[in-house]
């Protein structure tokens, strides 16, 4: 996946786990939590979804990388490039 | 210590003001249903609710769903955080206190209490999440973090006191499908106690959502099967063959009588007897002698005979044996009253579980207004062992006044729950 990909998959988990939340104006160098509604349980399912969808395995001591849609995208990047995108 | 006899304890309209307990707001969704005034005039109209349903592992079979509006209180993702039985209860705890006419706003939300009848919980999200993991091999590592807030038993008022700022007590009451009983008789306790002062009390289900409720009925022989779903659930008929399972939930408002005055709140009746009582025979047969009991108990902490109730509402599932031995139990307590009439509220709905208590008490309710006497349908030949006088079968029956409801509410494991209400 190329990082633009790896910021669509983002996006698609962010829209079903905060449904009510408008992402066409989410800042990438920004926190998610400046921006969005989401709390510990949520970010747990962003690591949730990355496993069952992906495969992708974040250790707790690598939540703080997923702070922000840039930070995510840059951790995430070695982990799912060899991934091919449905 | 020595107990009180119960009839030696004062009825209802001998107490303070500050020890009566009044219904004061009613919110619900049944599956003919959405609101109070809606769900009365399809009991009046004879509209059922139950429908064709499927459900994993176990296939098609019937139930009754309810079709509320989810959005109306809730965002999608406390929808998507929460369970079903807690959206129920959110949405008919929204009702109840829309109804109720509180000044919401500048409601103390520490002095509100909420109190919940559930008959099981957590089975749904169980189910999911084992169905989930088997996509995975089974590996746990994919088991879902919200699996443990969802399956908490205080899960359901818990997400109505989160979704309404309360923060009173909230627990839910554990009393099988005698439980929507049960709730109101822990609110009225405890606005007694001056535990709260509001209290959101009744009952939810989300059992539809489980196959397994269905496959043990089914193995049990006590699940409904029709060709016609509107048919299904036919307490007292002889076709009866078991139970429809249904979703739904009921909140009342309830407030002490000098509160309600205080603020100049409609009262739609008073709770002036209950009582609960256990069979302790066996873990699914109902006990005739312990049910009338009950109701025994019941109409003596009220200050009342059985030949002063106008309306009483049956617990009848549908089933062979507990219909009849309901049905016993009551020929017993009210022989020879002819002012009594009995209806059943689950040959429209099916089994709303752990609402059905309060469900089917809200149905009747508003026969202290019209004087009415909503039907028992789907009785095409009524089975002698049901036979009792009064019985109110398919047609709804002008009764003049109405001063007192009761209404039966019974479960697994012999638990027994009755409730009056009396005109206010």
């Amino acid at each position: 996946m190329t990082n633009d990909e790896i910021r669509e998959e983002i996006i698609d988990i962010l829209e079903d786990i905060a449904p009510d939340e408008d992402l066409g104006d989410l800042d990438d160098e920004k926190s998610f939590r400046d921006q969005l509604e989401l709390d510990s349980m949520d970010f747990l399912d962003i690591v949730m979804e990355l496993r069952k969808r992906h495969r992708v395995q974040v250790p707790e001591e690598d939540y703080p990388q997923l702070a922000s849609m840039a930070s995510t995208v840059a951790y995430l990047e070695p982990k799912m490039r060899d991934i091919v995108k449905n | 210590m020595i107990a009180p006899d119960p009839s030696s304890l004062p009825s209802s309209h001998q107490l303070p003001d500050q020890q009566r307990v009044v219904i004061t707001g009613v919110g619900l969704t049944a599956p003919n249903g959405n609101d109070w005034a809606s769900y009365r005039a399809a009991l009046l109209e004879g509209r059922s609710g139950v429908q064709p349903y499927e459900i994993r592992y176990f296939g098609k079979t019937l139930a009754g769903i309810c079709d509320y509006d989810t959005r109306k209180y809730q965002t999608r993702k406390e929808i998507r955080r929460g369970t079903r039985a807690g959206s129920v209860g959110v949405y008919a705890a929204g009702e109840a206190v829309g109804h109720s006419g509180l000044d919401w706003d500048n409601v103390d939300r520490s002095r509100v209490g909420i109190y919940i009848g559930v008959t099981e919980h957590g089975n749904v999200e169980t189910e999911n999440e084992i169905h989930e993991i088997k996509g995975y091999d089974y590996n746990t590592d994919y088991w879902s973090h919200h699996h443990n807030p969802r399956t908490v038993a205080n899960n359901p008022a818990g997400e109505i006191a989160l979704n309404m700022g309360i923060t009173g007590p909230h627990y839910t009451i554990g009393a099988a499908c005698a439980a929507g009983n049960a709730g109101l008789i822990q609110g009225a306790q405890m606005l007694r106690l001056d535990e709260c002062d509001v209290a959101l009390a009744g009952g939810t289900s989300e059992s539809i959502h489980t196959f397994g409720i269905f496959a043990s009925f089914n193995s049990q022989g006590a699940l409904a099967v029709h060709d016609n779903p509107a048919e299904a659930s036919r307490p007292f008929d002889t076709e009866r063959n078991g139970i429809v399972v249904a979703e739904g939930g009921c909140v009342y408002v309830l407030e002490r009588l000098s509160d309600a005055k205080a603020r100049g709140a409609e009262i739609y009746g008073e709770l002036v007897g209950y009582a609960i009582n256990t069979d302790a025979t066996d873990f699914v047969l109902p006990n005739p002698e312990r049910q009338a009991q009950c109701v025994r108990l019941a109409l003596r902490r009220a200050g009342l005979e059985a030949g002063q109730m106008d309306i009483v509402s049956t617990h009848a599932t549908g089933t062979t044996s507990g219909d009849a031995q309901e049905c016993q139990a009551l020929r017993e307590v009210f022989a020879g009253c002819k002012r009594v009439h009995f209806n059943n509220t689950k040959s429209y709905i099916g089994h709303a579980m752990g609402a059905a208590g309060a469900l089917e008490l809200a149905g009747n309710l508003p026969a202290f207004k019209d004087g009415v006497c909503h039907p028992t349908i789907n009785v095409d030949n009524l089975d002698p062992d049901c036979a009792l006088d009064g019985l109110v079968l398919n047609e709804p029956q002008e009764l003049g006044g109405v001063e007192y409801i009761l209404n039966n509410s019974f479960g697994m494991l012999g638990i027994n729950s009755v409730v009056i209400i009396r005109r206010y």
